[in-house]
């Protein structure tokens, strides 16, 4: 049965995104560098009441946004969080987002693994056509990873970020569900 | 001071929406599904003149944030009232927002109302609000309005690939960008 790994990747699986019950977000958002290549927004702390309020949000089973947290299958620890967010049910269109809030748990594919499961969760379990993410110019580890996902480029907002003085490019990306069909035959074959 | 007024095209200008007198006409807008389609990837559904009103009252919030500035635009000659225009969704602190017009009714366009309509917009958005850069959005089948922003400097960025599914067929939506120091008053 495919469903029984539909939240089991190769090295992550996901758990249910209340990322403010686990105290992260509170430490992640000292960080400012990480909330700058989260958002274009000024960030902004929030207290724990805030977060709580957005997991809820995500967590709701007949909204418009789907939030998850990762964890290693290795030492169930808490890596990150990844969010698939509806554009439109009409025309079977989301966004995604993803995040690990630990720098010393970057760089180990535990994000790309998460996003595979992302993926595999829009396309084979709410059956969207394309899922579109946007990610800053000097995020260059990010756009590597959600390329190794399978995303290809759709252009940029030229200049669309001032940071630190200097203009940044917002870069989106985006996945068909043919591409992703495809990057899975084998896998779906051996099932 | 102004070169020359801010709102006053050659044969169009941006006025206030009086929803007393402007929604019947919107509401008649929203009758034609082709210009449903052409504004925006939402199901088209005609709106009534009290839905419109209610949809304003929107706007108004929208537009009492800093985060919407709306004008009808209205024929310089006679004041018909022939469509919209807006900048909205800023990001203030990068400088930049998002511009959208329309004229509404088949027989209305074609006669240069919406090429005016956005020199004005857009001379606001650089000159007034004294942003970066612009986006527009659009449908991949609305060649006419694909047309008229690139006459204004507007390029090609982001193709979201058959982001819009219509009648049975799968179509890209657009998204064109204008930086301020490329733009051109056609």
């Amino acid at each position: 049965m495919p469903d029984a790994s539909l939240f089991k990747g190769s090295l992550v699986y996901l758990t249910p995104g209340r990322v403010a019950e686990s105290g992260l977000w509170a430490r992640w958002q000292r960080d400012s560098q990480w909330m700058r290549l989260l958002d274009s927004e000024p960030p902004r702390p929030q207290p724990e009441a805030h977060h709580r309020k957005e997991d809820e949000q995500a967590g709701l089973p007949d909204g418009n946004g789907f939030g998850f947290c990762f964890r290693t299958l290795a030492d169930d620890q808490l890596v990150g969080f990844v969010y698939v967010g509806i554009l439109s049910w009409v025309h079977r269109d989301a966004i995604v987002a993803i995040g690990i809030g630990d720098r010393a748990l970057t760089g180990k594919g535990y994000g790309t693994d998460a996003m595979r499961l992302a993926l595999r969760y829009a396309f084979s379990e709410l059956d969207l056509h394309r899922v579109t993410l946007n990610v800053f110019s000097n995020n260059e580890r990010a756009i590597r990873s959600y390329e190794k996902a399978g995303f290809k480029h759709e252009g940029r907002l030229r200049q669309a970020m001032l940071r630190d003085g200097a203009r940044l490019d917002i870069i989106y990306m985006g996945i068909l569900r043919d591409e992703w069909l495809k990057m899975n035959a084998n896998e779906n074959e051996t099932r | 001071m102004f070169e020359r007024q801010l709102f006053e095209g050659e044969s169009v200008r941006l006025t206030a929406y009086d929803p007393d007198k402007d929604a019947e006409v919107e509401s008649k807008w929203t009758e034609d599904s082709d210009y449903l389609h052409a504004i925006n990837e939402r199901p088209a559904y005609p709106l009534s003149a009290h839905l419109i009103k209610k949809k304003h009252e929107e706007r108004v919030k929208e537009a009492e944030k800093n985060r919407l500035f709306f004008w009808a635009v209205r024929k310089k000659d006679d004041d018909r009232l022939i469509g919209w225009a807006r900048l909205s969704d800023f990001e203030w602190t990068h400088g930049a927002g998002t511009v959208a017009l329309a004229v509404a009714a088949a027989a209305d366009r074609n006669h240069g109302f919406g090429s005016d309509a956005m020199r004005l917009t857009l001379r606001f958005a650089f000159d007034e609000l004294n942003l970066h850069r612009l986006r527009c959005t659009l449908p991949a089948y609305n060649e006419g309005g694909m047309r008229l922003a690139q006459r204004y400097g507007f390029v090609e960025e982001v193709r979201r690939r058959e982001a819009l599914w219509l009648n049975g067929g799968r179509y890209d939506e657009v998204w064109l960008g204008l930086l301020h120091k490329d733009v051109v008053y056609a």
